[in-house]
């Protein structure tokens, strides 16, 4: 694979990218109110991670006016900032100063940001014989402690056990009341109507709504079943498009819980891309809730960019619910190339794959259906 | 409660002083973590500091010295390199670190906001920690072999302060452009290598041919490098116009690499 590339780009050294302009945001404008806790939601590519980033100064706007009530602490990917050669103590000051903490004030809270985490015993090991959840824990610690009047996160809480989760949503709760605004990107629904006082839905670089929280996960949930055209049109779609998916569809539109899910998809040849590459498939329901992943790495399942390809995804398991469900395809190799979301769609008819009916509230709950039995010892 | 404004960078940024005096701290933690990084997990640890030049210096003294029976200007072999490899080494180890160092600290660079300018600059803590102990070592020499400096020793810390401002300069240049140009990382260790040889470290100007002397006039390491040797060796001082240059120059270098670096800087978080 390596060789290829390395021929492909002696045949034409000087050869550039073309450059495409691409406005992740355009035409956001919004007020937030101190003391505010506002949940960002939208779908992949819908500028949510880009927002922050210009909120937080790490990528500067091209075009507008950002206006900031004070410091803007961010914790957008935990742990960014550790080095796994330090230890925890040395990591707690290295972290806080780049965060923007004083000496002195990472001096004042550090027993704080430590019991937190619960990781006093291990303060002085290195961080890389952490285990993932003491590393994130002393993470999201160090930021959740920083003394800024704004706290911009991302999508950090989906990570760690539950009971750190709680815990870290009651830190935010506790942030935001103290009269400190938060701005929490999520696509964790529960997340968002739990902790925020308003949410802002955000569709292909443009505020749809912002305000109540109700609102604006209505808004998401819609955008899921609406199709837009646009989306369809491989030129607009999100991914660096050196290889584009061409068609895709579910065989059966309308089918009943049990049945097999099998999705068609084609892709076209791209001659210039060397090395094998791999498509993923997203599952969601209704409520934009991601329900399985199917990913060819994890099969072996590897694909030429020479040729045109057709290839169908066949689900067993699991059994889905009753209800409309779409297909998101992602086409990859070191990097996302295509993002097709809503590729295709289908319908899973009402019909209980259980041989005996019962009243709703024996099936209701749960995401989807499973097989299985009873038996009595 | 101050007050932050965000508004698209202009075509001409220039360096916010108060910002970068606002994030002082992060150079400070930035050096202290090169330095405690260096050597964990090292068996001799420090050692490392002071056995590395001495060894380079041995091997000099014994193929330039011995071999090749090159002239040092009246002092032992070992001492002239030893005092030429202070100032090599400065040189070389600001701009090998720097260099690379926005790239490894990729995932910083694209997730956590700090003037970035810091990254590269905070390359000079851990090298001047090593200079240090070095010159220690220099004036234990100096002591062992029994020679007097004379008063140009009290130049000597300008003649560092070019150096690192030199070396900081290339460094800021050619660490912006490994952000899109992954390509220099190849070429900076080329270029040390090149200029290790093609300026008086290991050697005394005066056993250069005639024929290129042209050359080592133009190369601002030989002036410092003939400064470094003039200050803490007694050796003849360079020309008058040298010595001016050699601290015009590395001003202008590190100013211009700041500018560069500043025009370069709006991308890096979406580039890298």
């Amino acid at each position: 694979m390596m060789s290829e590339a390395v021929i492909a780009r002696l045949k034409r050294p000087m050869r550039r990218k073309q450059v495409e302009r691409f406005e992740a945001l355009h035409d956001v404008s919004f007020e937030v109110p101190w003391g505010e806790a506002v949940g960002i939601i939208g779908r992949n590519g819908a500028g949510k991670s880009t927002l922050l980033k210009i909120l937080t100064r790490i990528t500067a706007p091209t075009t507008g006016r950002v206006e900031l009530g004070g410091r803007v602490g961010s914790l957008l990917e935990v742990g960014t900032g550790f080095h796994p050669e330090l230890t925890g103590r040395e990591n707690v000051f290295l972290n806080g100063t780049l965060l923007g903490m004083r000496q002195r004030e990472i001096r004042r809270r550090f027993d704080e940001i430590v019991a937190f985490a619960g990781v006093e015993q291990f303060l002085d090991t290195q961080v890389k014989r952490y285990s993932t959840g003491m590393y994130i824990r002393l993470a999201f610690a160090v930021a959740a402690h920083l003394e800024c009047e704004i706290l911009a996160v991302d999508e950090v809480l989906a990570v760690g056990d539950a009971e750190f989760q709680m815990k870290c949503l009651q830190k935010m709760r506790d942030v935001a009341q103290s009269g400190r605004t938060v701005l929490l990107v999520s696509h964790q629904l529960q997340t968002v109507s739990d902790l925020c006082s308003s949410a802002m839905f955000l569709e292909r670089g443009r505020l749809v709504t912002y305000g109540l929280v109700d609102r604006a996960m209505e808004e998401y949930k819609r955008s899921f079943t609406r199709t837009t055209p646009d989306m369809m049109e491989a030129a607009f779609r999100p991914g660096s498009g050196e290889l584009r998916f061409t068609d895709a569809r579910a065989i059966d539109e309308m089918c009943t819980p049990g049945n097999d899910v099998v999705v068609e998809f084609g892709a076209a040849a791209n001659p210039e891309v060397t090395g094998s590459y791999y498509v993923s498939a997203h599952l969601k329901n209704e409520d934009g809730l991601l329900i399985v992943q199917c990913d060819s790495r994890v099969l072996g399942f590897w694909l030429d960019p020479a040729e045109d390809v057709r290839a169908e995804l066949r689900m067993h398991t699991p059994w889905l619910k009753p209800g409309n469900y779409t297909v998101d395809l992602f086409l990859c190799k070191t990097g996302i190339m295509d993002i097709w979301e809503q590729a295709c769609q289908f319908q899973v008819l009402p019909v209980m794959p259980y041989p005996h009916p019962t009243s709703p509230d024996g099936t209701e709950r749960g995401v989807v259906f499973a097989d299985f039995v009873y038996a009595q010892h | 409660m101050n007050r932050i404004v965000i508004t698209p960078p202009g075509r001409i940024s220039l360096p916010k002083l108060g910002q970068l005096w606002e994030a002082r701290e992060v150079l400070y933690r930035f050096g202290a973590r090169d330095i405690t990084l260096r050597y964990r997990q090292t068996a001799l640890g420090v050692v490392w500091v002071v056995l590395q030049p001495l060894l380079t210096a041995g091997v000099f003294t014994l193929v330039f010295g011995r071999v090749a029976k090159l002239p040092s200007g009246g002092v032992p072999y070992f001492i002239f390199s030893f005092a030429g490899l202070l100032a090599w080494n400065i040189f070389s180890g600001i701009v090998t670190r720097s260099s690379n160092s926005l790239v490894s600290n990729a995932s910083l660079v694209s997730k956590v906001y700090f003037p970035r300018i810091l990254v590269p600059l905070a390359s000079a803590y851990s090298v001047l920690v090593d200079f240090l102990v070095s010159l220690a070592l220099l004036v234990a020499l100096l002591v062992a072999y029994g020679i007097n400096p004379g008063w140009a020793v009290v130049l000597s810390p300008i003649w560092v302060v070019m150096v690192v401002l030199l070396s900081s300069g290339c460094g800021l240049i050619s660490s912006s452009l490994m952000v899109r140009y992954r390509d220099v990382q190849y070429v900076v260790p080329f270029l040390l290598q090149f200029l290790l040889y093609a300026s008086p470290v290991a050697y005394s100007v005066s056993a250069v041919p005639a024929k290129y002397r042209l050359f080592y006039d133009a190369n601002p390491l030989s002036w410092i490098l003939q400064e470094f040797r003039w200050s803490f060796l007694h050796q003849p001082a360079p020309p008058n116009w040298q010595i001016a240059l050699s601290i015009v120059l590395p001003i202008s270098v590190f100013l211009g690499g700041t500018f560069i670096f500043e025009q370069m800087e709006r991308g890096f978080a979406d580039v890298i």
